[in-house]
């Protein structure tokens, strides 16, 4: 039994903001819970789906985001509490249904987790959610610290469902990915019954449809969703995670949220700054608490925002000291704006260490040294950076290899539209800098349809797409459908790896079990890419011979759309763990080394790290630790030196 | 014996290494030990596919008064353990200082570019020359070399916690990290994983 069911009241754990979330939901009675898999916010689900059982929860992957919305939705309308979780770039996915759902409003809570990355540490870009909060014209919560994530679940849930709408709460990768003492709440009865109240009068929100569709007539919808919110701002002057600690009179007021809070408290910790500077840390972060923070704005006369990504704490304060001038007098502003603080990237407490020390430089002076002598006297020669790559034995690899060949040869300056997975590697010498263009889920083949269609501009460089089997179903099927349609003619390439493998193989719609390991049906990529009008062909990448044919016969096959299945799981996958097809080894005699005119293709260009180039004794070995066995390179060798045997079972 | 308490408020730790090493487990389990003697424990870490093969490390900030920033600030690390040598000078750099306490596996793990023959990895005897000029007491085990003994190469990280549990900087006895392991681990692993806590306490002897 997972302690996050735990019922002792009181009781403290160490959990991950992911986690402690979790535990707020399940304290808060949660009944549903959807969402699609994507870091930092994977977890969640993840977690939810083992208590599962034991909770009496409905929990699902999704197709993709908005469907997990819809999802959530469904039984919020008939009286449930339902949670969808999300990393940021899902928010985008989801927003079409979500800006009908603000204006139809919920019935039962439910509550919308995104997880923000700022810095993109685990991303392709660096996004932000809060934004949708002011698009959607919902309410935002953004939890400080590890207890927070816990305790402002319930709260969202008892605010949604006090303003019949859904709220939002997002936390960072490094509140969802760090870990704190939580401790915990009592945990609600399981029994929850659902039942779709429809059949009343058209805008009755207690029994009426429930409809985003105003029709020349705002006031009947978003009028109300707009009362909605104004309802949340007066709820949010109260708010109790709104916090402050300081003096009364501040020299300076830093106004923060999330865990900024954290990094604003040890910076003034670490300056002594703590009788100067007051920390206002939201965690109603819109609509704000316009009370509550112009009262805080009247106590000071200088003001720093520490935010990450986009300065909308910053903005949004600022209209209130504007409003509010008459009364609480001019004020000076530092932040992203004014470069105290950069616009790009996550912040940590050296940066609000050094916005501090830019507006008190006396108190900079007395604090320790950031970077003590010494230890940066280290010659940086003693750490080579670690870049990125494909794993040992991973199907990425050979796929790239197989398909970077076949447009050489080719000779058309034919490319690769890529997306979003562990093959968005793709793009740098890892994936043999194949892939020219990289954007959203499923965007790859999506570009590939209009590149195709550029033939009548004289363009006549082969187009491929690259995607996994996950976002296959998540976004690439509409692209396919419109390529077969308008006769586009690109290879799709599907990377099927057997499951969401990125982010910890959650099944997908093509997955023969479900979150909960349950039995589920597994669609049929080939079959649907048949149906749906394209020549499809399966290939195994690790063989490098039959992928190559089939490869060069797609891309010479004339008109439309057509699709290679590149099938092989993933080396870090539960079924291949620790599994060795073959041992690999290099036979020392047949390795010519720098003499054999390869330019050591197999080590600097297929740069598996389970090859190593021995500088000593200037030949390639396998680094047995290492080596996951899939054989590969054993085909890519020349001069026929690395020699692979089947190992026995 | 282990000290009682912190010489510092908030102390703090880093466990590193590349990705793959069990970096987590160490971190959690050595946050778990102290969260349950009543410390506010604050772990930072970050991970994701795009961290496999790479750098890796987890910030453990431990404190009598609250939870603390996930990161630590520059040259602010009390504790450095690496699973990795390169790793453990990357992180010294960076957090660590001339009081540092530092704890390193010597085992190699080789960056793609070192793979590839375009960077050198550097030699393990200058390295821990570099390291010894700045920090003389720093401690360099071949942890992977016990673990690889136990039967498998990922029980260093916890081969390093017994090692770090010799050093006697951190408020936790063998007995918190049975408890700890019992909890992260399934129970017939329990007593390997205890076996490599013990070879890494020999071992920083």
């Amino acid at each position: 039994m997972s302690f996050l069911i735990d019922e002792g009241r009181n009781i403290q754990h160490l959990l991950m903001g992911n986690e402690a979330i979790v535990r707020g939901a399940l304290e808060a009675g949660v009944n549903v819970a959807a969402g699609y898999p994507g870091t930092p916010s994977s977890e969640i689900i993840e977690t939810l789906s083992k208590v599962a059982r034991d909770r009496n929860l409905y929990v699902e992957w999704s197709t993709n985001e908005k469907v997990a919305v819809e999802v959530a939705a469904a039984a919020s309308f008939a009286g449930l509490r339902s949670l969808c979780v999300m990393k940021q770039n899902g928010v985008n996915v989801a927003s079409d249904f979500l800006l009908h759902l603000a204006s139809s409003g919920t019935r039962g809570g439910m509550v919308l987790v995104t997880c923000d990355d700022p810095g993109a540490l685990s991303s392709v870009n660096e996004g932000e959610s809060r934004l949708f909060a002011q698009i959607l014209e919902i309410p935002l919560l953004e939890p400080g610290d590890f207890q927070e994530a816990k305790d402002i679940i319930p709260w969202a849930f008892a605010l949604s469902e006090k303003i019949r709408n859904v709220v939002m709460v997002r936390s960072v990768t490094r509140l969802s990915h760090g870990s704190g003492n939580v401790r915990f709440g009592s945990l609600p009865g399981t029994s929850a019954r659902a039942e779709f109240v429809c059949h009343g009068p058209l805008l009755d929100p207690e029994t009426g449809p429930i409809i985003s569709m105003i029709l020349a007539a705002p006031e009947l919808q978003h009028g109300p969703q707009q009362e909605k919110l104004k309802k949340a701002a007066e709820i949010f002057e109260t708010c109790p995670f709104n916090t402050y600690q300081g003096p009364d009179e501040p020299e300076l007021l830093i106004v923060t949220a999330s865990i900024c809070s954290l990094y604003s408290r040890e910076a003034v910790r670490i300056l002594g700054l703590e009788d100067r500077v007051g920390i206002l840390k939201l965690a109603a972060t819109w609509p704000l608490p316009e009370r509550l923070v112009k009262k805080h704005l009247a106590a000071a006369k200088r003001i720093l925002f520490v935010e990450e990504v986009v300065p909308t704490l910053e903005d949004h304060v600022k209209v209130i000291a504007a409003e509010a001038a008459g009364e609480i007098g001019a004020k000076t502003f530092y932040g992203k704006k004014s470069g105290h603080l950069p616009s790009v990237g996550e912040l940590n407490p050296d940066l609000v260490l050094d916005a501090l020390a830019r507006i008190f430089p006396a108190a900079a002076g007395t604090g320790p040294a950031a970077s003590p002598g010494g230890v940066k006297d280290i010659p940086q020669r003693f750490t080579p950076a670690r870049g990125m790559t494909f794993c040992p034995g991973c199907p990425h690899r050979a796929s790239y290899w197989s398909i970077h060949n076949a447009l050489a040869l080719d000779g058309r300056g034919g490319f690769v539209c890529g997306d979003i997975g562990c093959y968005v590697m793709g793009t740098l010498p890892a994936g043999f800098s194949t892939v020219k263009t990289l954007h959203c889920m499923g965007s790859g083949s999506g570009v590939a349809s209009g590149f195709g269609k550029l033939r009548s501009f004289g363009m006549d460089q082969p187009v491929v797409a690259v995607c996994g089997d996950s976002t296959f179903f998540h976004a690439a099927m509409p692209a396919l459908a419109n390529a077969i349609h308008q006769r586009s003619p690109f290879t799709m390439i599907l990377l099927d790896n057997r499951g969401t493998a990125m982010t910890g193989f959650q099944p997908h719609p093509g997955s023969p079990t479900n979150v909960l390991g349950e039995e589920a049906p597994a669609l049929d990529m080939e079959k649907i890419c048949r149906s749906m009008g394209a020549k499809v062909e399966t290939s195994d990448p690790f063989d490098l011979v039959k992928t190559r044919e089939k490869l060069n016969r797609l891309l010479e096959y004339g008109e439309g759309a057509k699709v290679l299945i590149l099938r092989q799981a993933c080396a870090l996958s539960p079924e291949k763990r620790g599994q060795r097809k073959y041992e690999v080894s290099v036979d020392a005699e047949r390795c010519r080394g720098e003499n054999c005119g390869c330019s050591r293709l197999c080590t600097r260009i297929f740069g598996c790290p389970g090859l190593v180039w021995d500088r000593e004794k200037e030949v390639s070995r396998i680094d047995e630790m290492i080596c996951a066995g899939c054989g590969v390179c054993a085909d890519i060798c020349p001069a026929g030196a690395i020699v692979r045997k089947e190992v026995a079972r | 014996m282990n000290p009682k308490a912190l010489v510092r408020d908030p102390f703090s730790v880093i466990v590193t290494g590349v990705g793959g090493q069990g970096n987590v487990l160490a971190s959690r389990l050595l946050g778990d030990m102290l969260a349950a003697k009543g410390y506010f424990v604050t772990i930072g870490e970050t991970f994701g596919a795009s961290q496999r093969g790479g750098s890796v490390m987890s910030h453990i900030r431990v404190s009598r008064e609250s939870a603390w920033s996930p990161q630590i600030p520059r040259g602010k690390a009390d504790v450095i353990v690496s699973l990795e040598p390169v790793e453990a000078v990357r992180v010294l750099r960076e957090y660590g200082n001339p009081g540092v306490v530092f704890l390193s596996n010597t085992r190699p793990i080789y960056p793609v570019g070192v793979i590839r023959g375009e960077l050198e990895y550097p030699s393990l005897d200058a390295l821990r020359e570099a390291v010894a000029r700045i920090l003389p007491g720093a401690r360099f085990i071949d942890g992977t070399e016990q673990a690889i003994a136990l039967g498998n190469a990922i029980l260093t990280n916890i081969v390093m916690l017994g090692a770090l549990n010799r050093l006697a900087v951190l408020p936790f006895e063998r007995e918190d990290f049975r408890q700890a392991v019992g909890r992260r681990v399934a129970s017939k692993q329990v007593p390997v994983n205890l076996m490599a806590f013990d070879k890494g306490y020999g071992l920083a002897g």
